[in-house]
């Protein structure tokens, strides 16, 4: 029992430290924040890396908040899928701390200012990983949406101002329409704990109408196709660190709650195939719109937040082939791997920014000569996004082609080759005009070296996932190589 | 579940702003409509969250649900001053309140 109480110990820390980080940050003088920051963040990834050490030891952990355990309660649980992402979301906020503690305050940013939102935000995402209960759910995704606005609206002009205000009222029409589904949920059952409700649910009309409701409104969150307007310009006019966190992590969080919701409650409810088959059709518009979106973007950061777009919609494949282990194994690889590379890339793009003072695809020839190490890491981590062996991006396809190949519905396998194709194009487009050319003769500022080395980090994580995803996944998720569920 | 012929007009006046707060929220331009939308939608569904929830037996009402829509109100009041705060920002920035898609990409 000392390694569930010291379990149960780390996975409330998750929350709280956080949380006293955020204030500690709003309070410390300015010259203080960055390394106040710093310290909570590497004790805050500390208490992840104990919470995934007890779950490798004695299993999954349950910590009823205060002692009271549901019904009346609400109870945390710390399994293999809540401290996988946990785990990731430790890994990604690390290196952005890094990053922006050398990136932060050259460009009239304002430190003291993003400090207290990484934080909350880092909070509201553990809580919503952790929690057994559809309305602390709702609490903790309101959280994350709330410091994720402020991350956009950081920027402080025009555009990042009114992009922050349309992504705010977005997210609310996506959590109040999932409150609905809350409201239908417990009036049908009487309860808010994920595993009471998975007992209690029987068929009927107000349970679909709820898991319609609870979908559409994380389809929002998250910006699945067709739901994902707000995003590009969104994550396009925050600030590079900004940017990473929203695309690496933000967006999942909307994804990790459906797949708790589909796959625990409404496992039986939301059997229909055709139900599945048309989130599955949405994420592969989603692969084709993003993707040539894309394409079609003269700037670095707009390019990356359509590549996001384009990104999720892997994500959605689970639902039409979440019969086959397989295919779980290839989604959550999936999502762990855009977690890294995104983050590694829209932090090599603040760097170009920093650098030659702009992002503009036809203004950086040469940028491979100025900043070479920046260069490096957009590149590898492009591999990820790409699916070139040995990235994690490349294993992830390859498992959810396995999976439609070995339902026989092979049709599915033509949305992780297409995709990696059309992501190929933009990727490549990048890195051959930062390498063609001559060195720019224009000034460009240096960059810090700890921002680089944080980038490069990520981006080298994010291909060596790779070889080590299938063994990972097994530790986390045994039941995503062998077996049904979750 | 067989409810009390009140409270189920209650719920379906809660759906009822619900779908309007939402068919608003689209439609109107000014973003200060949108935002005095978000709150009917929000108040409509807090009325059937309450209205919804099972009775405690004996006919009174259940805390649970109402302890939900405090949270949910203390949130909506969250959103509605932030929401405000940015468009007064925006307003600064681009003396419009309508949100224009922004042309930067």
């Amino acid at each position: 029992m000392a390694g569930d109480s010291l379990g149960m110990t780390a996975a409330a820390g998750l929350v709280m430290l956080p949380l006293a980080g955020a204030i500690a940050a709003f309070l410390s003088p300015r010259r203080a924040v960055t390394a106040i920051a710093l310290a909570v963040t590497f004790a805050t990834a500390a208490l992840a890396a104990m919470v995934v050490a007890v779950l490798v030891e004695h299993g999954p952990v349950r910590l009823p908040v205060g002692a009271w355990g549901a019904p009346l309660g609400i109870e945390l649980r710390a399994d293999g899928l809540a401290v996988l992402m946990i785990a990731v979301t430790a890994a990604v906020m690390s290196g952005v701390a890094l990053y922006s503690s050398g990136y932060l305050g050259r460009g009239g940013d304002r430190p003291e200012r993003y400090w207290p939102i990484y934080f909350f935000l880092w909070c509201g995402l553990n809580a919503l990983f952790l929690t057994n209960d559809i309305f602390s759910a709702y609490v903790a995704l309101e959280i994350v949406s709330l410091a994720a606005v402020a991350l956009v609206a950081l920027g402080g002009r025009a555009a990042p101002l009114i992009a922050g205000l349309r992504y705010l009222l977005v997210a609310l029409v996506g959590s109040l329409t999932y409150l609905l589904g809350v409201a239908l949920l417990y009036g049908a059952t009487g309860t808010l704990d994920f595993d009471l409700i998975a007992q209690r649910l029987t068929p009927g009309v107000a349970p679909r109408l709820a898991l319609a409701l609870m979908t559409v409104g994380l389809f929002a969150k998250a910006a699945f196709f067709p739901l994902h307007g707000w995003l590009p310009p969104a994550h396009a006019s925050a600030p590079a660190p900004a940017s990473a966190l929203l695309s690496a992590l933000v967006v999942k969080a909307g994804f990790y709650l459906m797949l708790r919701l589909w796959f625990e409650p409404f496992e039986t409810i939301g059997r229909p195939e055709a139900l599945r088959t048309l989130i599955g059709l949405c994420g592969a518009g989603a692969v084709l719109w993003g993707s040539m979106l894309a394409i079609a973007q003269r700037r670095i950061k707009p390019l990356l937040a359509y590549s996001t777009v384009a990104q999720l919609g892997y994500l959605l494949q689970l639902f039409p082939l979440a019969g086959v282990p397989l295919a779980w194994g290839g989604t959550l690889v999936i999502a762990v791997s855009h977690a890294l590379a995104k983050a590694a890339m829209f932090l090599s793009a603040g760097l170009v920014i920093q650098a030659l003072g702009h992002d503009r695809l036809d203004d950086i020839r040469g940028a491979a000569h100025t900043i070479p190490m920046t260069v490096f890491a957009f590149g590898l981590a492009g591999l990820s996004l790409v699916g070139l062996p040995p990235s994690g991006g490349f294993v992830g396809k390859w498992l959810l082609m396995a999976a439609a190949l070995e339902s026989a519905r092979w049709y599915w396998a033509i949305v992780p080759i297409g995709g990696g194709l059309l992501a190929s194009i933009y990727v490549f487009g990048v890195l051959a005009r930062a390498f063609l050319g001559p060195a720019v003769s224009e000034p460009f500022s240096p960059v810090a070296r700890s921002a680089e080395i944080a980038a490069l980090t990520l981006a080298i994580a994010s291909v060596l996932f790779g070889p080590f995803a299938w063994a990972i996944v097994q530790v986390f998720v045994p039941s995503a190589t062998g077996g049904g569920g979750i | 579940m067989t409810l009390p012929g009140q409270a189920m007009v209650y719920m379906l006046v809660g759906a009822g702003l619900f779908a309007l707060g939402m068919r608003a929220l689209f439609l109107r331009e000014a973003a200060l409509m949108k935002i005095i939308a978000a709150n009917i939608a929000a108040t409509g569904a807090f009325l059937f969250l309450v209205t919804i929830a099972p009775r405690v037996p004996g006919g009174s009402a259940d805390p649970v649900a109402q302890a939900m829509v405090l949270t949910g109100i203390v949130i909506s009041l969250a959103m509605t001053a932030y929401a405000l705060a940015l468009l007064r920002r925006v307003f600064q920035e681009t003396g419009e309140t309508i949100l224009q898609p922004d042309d930067e990409s």
